[in-house]
């Protein structure tokens, strides 16, 4: 690093640059967003600017945000935010009062009954409360205490803060994070950034992306010869494979997690999306706390929960929260203090979290309505996860297993030889040359599988299921054929 | 068992703030009334923290009417609500992605948001141009800062990053700064001059910092946190060609720039001061300026949204800069962001809700002016305190003049004179301020960060503890 120059002397290398950036930063990649997006994003430009194209509009299917596709908001939860933002409102008789009533209540809890007055760094006391006694009812009665509830900025800022916790040790010591593949690319992100150890533990596709405690145990072992294995994450329902663990599968990964003495991640954001035949959500607390003392009392644990995805799909807000169970008194003082360098969680997404826990009850106004909006937007998911599976089997080259829940298909691609070759020609990983071969001549954006990680040889996309039905079954069909058309180019 | 010990030790190497102990005290307290406990006060008034709302300043009543509809459509139809709210609502509606404030945004920001960002910037600096590809939204400006921080950070020891920090500072920056693997270099601002920049202060900072630490940017804020000093031209000039000539990243805090209130005095950003200094600095000086809603005027602190614009900064460390707001806090919430447009973007002449939107500035300002004179006055009339002018920001930040006893009673119970001075103040009159120390402050000196934009009684009644405190047990000794 130069020492000081001379006033006035040009020195052209700026103070900060590629060189002298933090190193760890370089290594961070975020395929959701990356480079396939910014080119759906450029097309779109063009688009705009009168390009001609063969096809009218870009259907951005690579990130989950139901909104941005015509979902509609929930209006119950709408009106009481927007009943808090301008309390001039709740003179207005043509809001319900159950929505008034909770407005009051959270305005009442906040500094001069404002939304605009910073809260508690861990969020405010009595949606805390609410919380707590929401997941006390989801999990049959065990109880929750709302000290160990921490709202967030969105569940991915939890995550993030989880991981910065808990990493530590230099060389052989250092924490390695144990990740599914495919994995939601957050974890690898903030792993690279934290310079952790990812190791990862391979979901088995042919049994429908069920986890395999003997896989479990391979990697953890495996991993053992270079860092430290200190915890494991686990995405139930799964993204982007739309897993949902079965009950038993969850009791043999906290058994595991104890055994191996693992923190424990449960990122159960997808929790309300669950759409096949027999298939259920277990909250990892339930079961943990139903195993007996023996690990309830031991298994530490996070869970994480937002107000993203399910039936609301406000992922705008920012809402979220963390449950910590069996944390170590010391180590939550150091959780207190690292969430408060960052001030406060976004106000509005503490007051939409609070609805979603505290939703309208059957004695209700509110409640014909609400019920009615809600169990529309997820039978529409459960209808579109169903009409995906099928469409996507009915096509030579392409295996789809269920959607059982969360918002993605992930299916494998057979991509013939020729076709990897061009691809490595070209300098793109195969999937990815086939996802932007897709998008310029579709206008379809998908998000290739060595984005999430996948088995050595094999090829996926990650597609949501998102787009309302009609232009889904387009979309769909639109996909197969150009699976077929790719095909035949290739061979 | 996770224990201490597994801690990532940059975590638990981030300081403790004495400000989270004296809430925690407050809070307690408040518990107390509430359960009925008699106190020679009747409730506690925090006047700590920046956060004008929970003061009693009211929202502006344009910026709620919109963002009202923006969260509920169908508001666009009620005629009670004037026709410039929901046409803005609107046109706000159409840059979200599906119509909705639920939607995801791109990481940096709305880009319609960040266009009016940059058009108020250009406007603001009388004429210097500003892109919206240079300003990127975040969640607060913490949010923003720390990605800036990340970016810079690297080596250890001798060779770790360091930012020369002033002192007294922002409360949050030095916890910020440990977690970011940054060493702080303070340099302190000169009391007796109003808190003003001292160049040889710099030099003599930066000299002794280099062989400790690698200094590589300079943070300042302007107006200042919480000194309200507001630097003039030449004042910002300096710092520019000192940052220059010693290859420093410029890091402006500029989120107080709506609250100047000194006579004679005007907020001057330091990106227009730089375009008017020859080529080779406005050419290659690279600065970073951060601005929030948590500002006097707008004190929206809850819906946590700020920008930065980053002048002078390579495109290839840009995508970097991009990359990390994704993942660090993956996204500013809507309101936040549409609130930025209604700030930098408001009522103008002719527009409906012009004239209610002017009062409401006024008397927000008038409110402030009238607040720091009364205040000030009467704290340099208080034995064993003074208090520099303050031209503009949100605070006051007097000095202490604490008796030899309250310093011994401080050494043998292992906290800092003025925390002890802020506990004790809490618990015999309910009045809870910041202690200096908590913004850096280690010369031995002792000072209290007041907010005075807080509603005329609210003052009165701090003032008064104040006053009463002081003449009661704790007689000065200067």
């Amino acid at each position: 690093m130069s020492q000081h120059a001379a006033s006035g002397s040009a020195s052209r290398v700026k103070v900060l640059n590629l060189d002298n950036m933090n190193p760890n930063v370089r290594k961070v990649e975020y395929a959701v967003r990356g480079a396939i997006v910014q080119r759906a994003l450029q097309i779109e430009k063009e688009l705009k600017e009168g390009v001609k194209k063969p096809f009218a509009e870009v259907i951005k299917a690579n990130i989950g945000d139901a909104h941005a596709m015509g979902q509609k908001p929930i209006t119950f939860l709408r009106q009481v935010l927007a009943l808090c933002t301008y309390p001039d409102l709740l003179e207005d008789n043509k809001f319900p009062e159950d929505a008034k009533q909770r407005a009051r209540r959270i305005l009442d809890a906040c500094g001069g009954r404002s939304i605009g007055a910073y809260s508690t760094s861990q969020g405010i006391e009595c949606i805390r409360q609410d919380v707590a006694r929401y997941i006390e009812k989801r999990d049959g009665g065990i109880p929750s205490n709302a000290d160990n509830i921490y709202l967030s900025t969105g569940a991915s800022d939890a995550i993030v803060t989880m991981l910065k916790l808990l990493v530590c040790g230099e060389g052989r010591d250092r924490t390695g994070v144990m990740i599914s593949i495919p994995q939601y690319p957050l974890y690898s992100a903030a792993l690279a950034d934290l310079a952790a150890v990812q190791i990862k533990y391979y979901l088995d596709e042919d049994k429908c992306w069920s986890l395999d405690i003997a896989e479990l145990k391979r990697a953890v072992d495996a991993a053992r010869q270079h860092c430290n294995p200190r915890v494991i994450c686990i995405i139930n329902p799964g993204n982007p494979t739309g897993q949902v663990q079965s009950r038993q599968c969850i009791e043999d990964v906290i058994r595991f997690a104890k055994e191996e003495h693992l923190f424990l991640m449960a990122d159960e954001v997808y929790q309300d999306n669950v759409y096949a035949e027999g298939c259920k959500f277990h909250s990892f607390k339930r079961v943990l706390f139903e195993m007996g003392p023996e690990y309830s009392a031991t298994v530490e644990m996070a869970s994480f929960h937002s107000t993203s995805k399910c039936y609301m799909g406000e992922c705008g807000f920012r809402g979220g929260y963390m449950e910590v169970i069996n944390m170590d008194p010391e180590v939550k003082a150091q959780l207190t203090k690292i969430v408060s360098v960052r001030l406060c969680p976004p106000v509005p997404g503490q007051a939409l979290l609070d609805m979603v826990v505290n939703p309208p009850q059957p004695d209700e106004p509110s409640y014909n309505m609400f019920m009615k909006e809600r169990t529309a937007v997820l039978a529409d998911l459960a209808e579109k996860a169903g009409l995906t599976e099928q469409i996507f089997n009915t096509v030579p080259g392409i295996t789809c297993n269920p959607v059982q829940g969360a918002m993605y298909t992930f299916p494998r691609i057979a991509l013939p030889q020729k076709a990897i070759d061009k691809a490595k020609e070209e300098g793109h990983v195969p999937d990815m040359f086939y996802c932007m071969k897709l998008l310029e001549e579709e206008g379809i954006c998908l998000i290739p599988g060595s984005g999430f990680g996948q088995r050595e040889g094999t090829f996926h996309f990650r597609m949501t299921i998102l787009p309302p039905i009609e232009k889904l079954k387009i979309v769909l069909q639109k996909i197969s054929d150009f699976h077929i058309r790719f095909t035949q180019e290739f061979s | 068992m996770c224990s201490l010990e597994h801690v990532n030790p940059r975590v638990r190497g981030i300081r403790v703030s004495p400000h989270s102990r004296l809430q925690i005290l407050a809070a307690h307290i408040t518990q107390d009334i509430t359960l009925g406990a008699l106190k020679p006060f009747k409730e506690v008034i925090d006047v700590s923290s920046g956060d004008p709302h929970r003061a009693g300043m009211k929202p502006i009543t344009f910026v709620r009417q919109v963002l009202a509809v923006c969260l509920l459509p169908q508001l666009l139809e009620k005629k009670s609500l004037p026709l410039d709210v929901r046409l803005r609502a609107r046109r706000l509606l159409e840059a979200c992605d599906g119509g909705s404030v639920g939607s995801y945004t791109a990481s940096s920001g709305i880009l319609h948001v960040r266009q009016s960002i940059a058009e108020f910037i250009m406007r603001r600096d009388g004429g210097v141009p500003s892109y919206a590809k240079d300003v990127l939204i975040s969640a607060g400006f913490q949010s923003a800062l720390m990605v800036v921080v990340k970016l810079l950070a690297s080596g250890e020891e001798e060779t770790q990053t360091g930012m020369l920090t002033p002192m007294p500072c922002p409360h949050t920056l030095p916890a910020l700064l440990d977690e970011g693997g940054v060493t702080l270099v303070p340099y302190q601002l000169m009391e007796d001059r109003g808190w003003a920049v001292d160049l040889d202060e710099l030099h003599r900072t930066l000299k002794t910092a280099r062989g400790r630490c690698e200094p590589r940017a300079i943070y300042i804020s302007n107006p200042g946190n919480p000194t309200g000093h507001v630097q003039d031209w030449k004042s910002i000039e300096e710092v520019i060609q000192f940052a220059a000539a010693e290859r420093l990243l410029l890091l402006v805090d500029e989120v107080y720039q709506d609250s100047v209130y000194g006579e004679g005095r005007e907020f001057i950003s330091y990106k227009r001061v730089l375009f008017e200094m020859d080529k080779e600095y406005s050419e290659t000086v690279q600065l970073v300026s951060f601005h929030s809603l948590s500002t006097g005027q707008m004190g929206e602190c809850g819906l946590r949204a700020g920008y930065m614009e980053l002048v002078n900064i390579d495109p290839e460390v840009m995508h970097f800069v991009d990359t990390m707001l994704c993942i660090s806090i993956t996204g500013t919430p809507v309101t936040g962001q549409l609130a930025l447009d209604l700030m930098v973007n408001p009522p103008q002449p002719g527009d409906l809700s012009f004239d209610t939107y002017t009062q409401e500035i006024l008397l927000t300002r008038a409110t402030l002016s009238q607040n720091a004179q009364r205040a000030q006055e009467f704290l340099n009339e208080l034995p064993g305190m003074s208090c520099q002018p303050a031209m503009g920001g949100i605070y006051l930040y007097p000095r202490l003049h604490l008796p030899s006893e309250i310093i011994e009673k401080a050494k043998i119970l292992e906290v800092e004179a003025d925390v002890l001075y802020c506990q004790m103040l809490l618990e015999d009159k309910g009045v809870c301020l910041g202690a200096g120390c908590q913004y850096g402050e280690t010369t031995g000196n002792y000072h209290l960060r007041l907010c005075i934009l807080v509603l005329p009684d609210t003052l009165e009644e701090v003032l008064a503890g104040l006053g009463s405190f002081y003449l009661h047990g704790h007689t000065s000794s200067p």
